[in-house]
């Protein structure tokens, strides 16, 4: 081990009189100044492997006409120039319209389980903030849907869901006569409150983590100073926890967007192939554009804009959470 | 010193590797050849009650192979859910078995990407010959005109399943032969308190076959000759209302099942919940599920009037499993003799005895096996009122997007929303815009 440092470190300190192997000033220094850049190489390359490639060669695929007559050699596929965005984005063609709906509820759908994960996520690591007996029972009680298999949770809910003899179901219809007859909740217009229902019961546990872990770093004091002062319960989490956990939630926020706008799972597993127009979250979109309709083309096209819409939206955001978190700290 | 050289060595070199296995992967657009003449993989479709059963059935069959010709076949069963994306990846990435079972309806959506070994008659006459398989089930090979992408290996034909003890109870003599019998019956079912007849409302594929027969009852084609969609034609529209109908306004399959796409309608009809059901070869599956072959009878599917036969009298769709070859296989011969051994008389009596289906291959097909009650009616409905889904290339978007517009009707019905004539035609012509241009 500490040969291998001293070794490392070596070059770095090689004295300047260039005595060092006898070699001449020059090559001595492009030696020395290329190592690094030679050592880096290896990362680069392999990130430019299993990260950008594919990422250009599905902007490339969204320039051409990839159908299924040439997805067998897909450098033969013509090219179709901005087509597959024009079909994407001509909001009166059927194509165009259904992916403007479909990004519709993708935005009502984040931003209603965004909120509701970060509410309920931020008021259970509140309540658990004191100590008291069970508390590390219920943490880890909460954190189980967070730690289930995506596929075995989702798939309980289905059963969960289903009209005749789901459970969900007999509490509100047959228990409860909520209704006046049982709803159906996997397909039509109920199927968007199922998806919602599903998506914040499995997102909730991460922000209740993550809250958590913010809550820790704030001190006891700061409360108790308020506590003589005479700040009640709601003042001190209006005045002291929300503003602390400012840096925590600008992250969490956008995390929990992110994964959430791109959430394919969830839907997929609650509708199968074609969801219901309610529901139809943007991420099946796409793959039913180029999986099931076996277009690859025009899905890459769509994925490209999601992407361009996710950068601006991230773009924006951290620009302004960042900024009015600087004049705040001046 | 020597560490950093070695170091720079090692980073140059992995470097190079890198590189090289970047430029390498990819390009397999080669055809066929026969460099690992000793194993093959196969594809299997998930044909019995589950894949395990599906691997107790073929696995003695494949050593029987091996012993045979001494070529190993690594066998895969994959869930219907997954099969036609692990070929499209396949047929993308030139990465994919060697020999697989493909729904004899993909065909020609198949054939069009060119991943599949066409049939010509070399390639047939080393399996015996075009003339050992059945018309109608190699009318599902391809489009029309073009050699087969596929050869015939099941084939199955949908039928009117019923509950023997549910009829009697209500006082029917006999399965009904038209619509309007069926609806009729459905009023005495439903007096007895059991569901009438059960459907698979949120499973494209079988609102596809559904909606097909009663498009060939009403003489329409979903297709134009020259292969254009034309879904929204007043014949079609009427057809695809009819069935859904069904629901609608005859109130003969229950409401919820508009939700069912996991095959719910089939255990409704085991557990003797349900009077009728419309299948494909279902009697293995029932058995499975704990119903007794003498608890249920077995009748042609109903058509409008008189009896089954061709035209508008059609009452099923030809179903059924094709074995195509890869075509970047590596072992053609091999692939080749696998596809001679799984259609030989021998191993179609077995294989189409162990899924309840009827062999596409003549001789085999006059086996005594194939002659009992519920499978000679499977037989005749094959022979002469089934008729293949249109052969043309984007048949799989055509059942994508009308079988989720049905899917979509069967959802406002349950919804309580009312179905007219207008509201199909919406559905449908919304579909056909979602199909390709070409």
């Amino acid at each position: 081990m500490t040969t291998t440092t001293t070794a490392v470190q070596e070059p770095v300190r090689a004295n300047p009189s260039g005595t060092a192997g006898g070699s001449g000033r020059r090559p001595g220094r492009i030696r020395r100044i290329g190592l690094p850049y030679l050592l880096l190489l290896p990362a680069l390359l392999l990130e430019l492997l299993v990260h950008l490639i594919p990422m250009v060669i599905g902007v490339v695929m969204s320039f051409k006409e990839l159908t299924q007559f040439y997805i067998r050699d897909w450098t033969t596929a013509p090219w179709a120039a901005f087509d597959n965005y024009k079909t994407s984005v001509e909001f009166n063609a059927p194509v165009g319209k259904a992916l403007l709906h479909s990004f519709f509820v993708t935005v009502s759908f984040t931003l209603l389980s965004v909120g509701l994960c970060w509410l309920i996520g931020t008021a259970a690591a509140v309540f658990m903030q004191d100590t008291f007996r069970g508390r590390g029972l219920l943490r880890a009680l909460f954190l189980v849907p967070y730690a289930l298999p995506v596929y075995a949770a989702v798939i309980t809910w289905v059963f969960m869901f289903q009209h005749d003899n789901g459970l969900v179901n007999h509490v509100l219809h047959d228990q409860l006569h909520l209704t006046d007859k049982p709803s159906f909740w996997l397909i039509g217009d109920n199927s968007f409150y199922a998806l919602l229902t599903v998506s914040v019961w499995k997102g909730w546990p991460f922000a209740f983590l993550i809250v958590m872990a913010g809550l820790q770093n704030i001190p006891r004091e700061l409360y108790e100073a308020a506590a003589l002062d005479g700040a009640g319960m709601w003042q001190q989490i209006r005045r002291i926890t929300l503003p602390s956990l400012r840096p925590v939630n600008q992250v969490l926020v956008l995390v929990l967007f992110l994964w959430t706008f791109n959430d394919f799972n969830t839907p997929y597993v609650l509708f199968g192939k074609s969801a219901p127009e309610a529901a139809d979250l943007i991420s099946v979109h796409i793959y039913q554009a180029s999986f099931v309709t076996w277009n690859f083309g025009t899905g890459s096209a769509m994925s490209v804009l999601l992407l361009l819409f996710l950068l601006v939206v991230t773009g924006v955001y951290l620009v302004f959470t960042s900024r009015g978190r600087r004049t705040a700290d001046v | 010193m020597r560490s950093i050289r070695a170091a720079a060595v090692g980073a140059v070199t992995m470097s190079l590797a890198l590189a090289a296995t970047a430029c390498g992967g990819g390009s397999s657009t080669g055809g066929g050849s026969n460099d690992s003449p000793k194993t093959l993989t196969y594809w299997a479709s998930n044909q019995g009650a589950s894949i395990e059963i599906d691997k107790k059935v073929l696995q003695p069959e494949l050593d029987k192979f091996q012993k045979q010709t001494g070529i190993k076949v690594k066998l895969e069963v994959v869930p219907w859910s997954d099969l036609l994306n692990r070929i499209l990846t396949a047929t993308t990435s030139g990465q994919g078995p060697d020999v697989l079972n493909i729904g004899n309806t993909w065909s020609a959506s198949l054939q069009a990407t060119g991943a599949l070994l066409p049939w010509d008659a070399k390639n047939f006459a080393k399996i015996g010959g075009k003339d050992r398989f059945v018309d109608s089930a190699l009318g599902s090979t391809g489009a029309e005109g073009k050699d087969p992408a596929a050869v015939p290996l099941y084939s199955m034909a949908y039928a009117l399943y019923y509950n023997k003890k549910i009829f009697a109870d209500a006082g029917i003599a006999k399965p009904p032969v038209t619509w309007d019998e069926l609806i009729a019956d459905g009023k005495k079912i439903s007096a007895k308190g059991k569901s009438v007849l059960g459907a698979e409302g949120g499973n494209v594929s079988e609102n596809i076959h559904h909606t097909f027969v009663f498009a060939k009852q009403h003489g329409a084609d979903f297709f134009t000759s020259d292969g254009k969609p034309d879904f929204t034609n007043d014949n079609i529209v009427a057809a695809v209302k009819q069935y859904v109908d069904l629901m609608a306004k005859d109130k003969v399959i229950p409401t919820g099942d508009a939700e069912y796409a996991q095959n719910q309608s089939v255990s409704d009809f085991a557990k003797g919940k349900q009077a009728m059901l419309l299948w494909q070869s279902a009697s293995a599956n029932l058995k499975s599920q704990g119903m007794p072959d003498s608890d249920y009878g077995i009748a042609p599917v109903p058509v409008q009037s008189g009896t089954p036969g061709t035209g508008t009298q059609v009452n099923s769709m030809v179903a059924g499993i094709n074995l195509a070859v890869f075509k970047n296989t590596k072992n053609l011969d091999g692939a080749t003799k696998f596809v001679k051994f799984m259609t030989s008389d021998d191993e179609q009596k077995i294989l189409n005895t162990a899924y309840s289906s009827i062999p596409p291959v003549k001789t085999a097909q006059e086996d005594a096996a194939f002659n009992t009650p519920a499978n000679s009616v499977l037989k005749n409905t094959l022979a002469t009122s089934a008729s293949a889904l249109p052969q043309v290339a984007s048949e799989s978007q055509f059942e994508t997007t009308v079988g989720t517009a049905v899917k979509n009707l069967f959802a406002a019905v349950a919804a309580g929303k009312a179905v007219t004539t207008d509201s199909v035609k919406a559905e449908l012509e919304k579909a056909q815009q979602q199909m390709p241009a070409a």
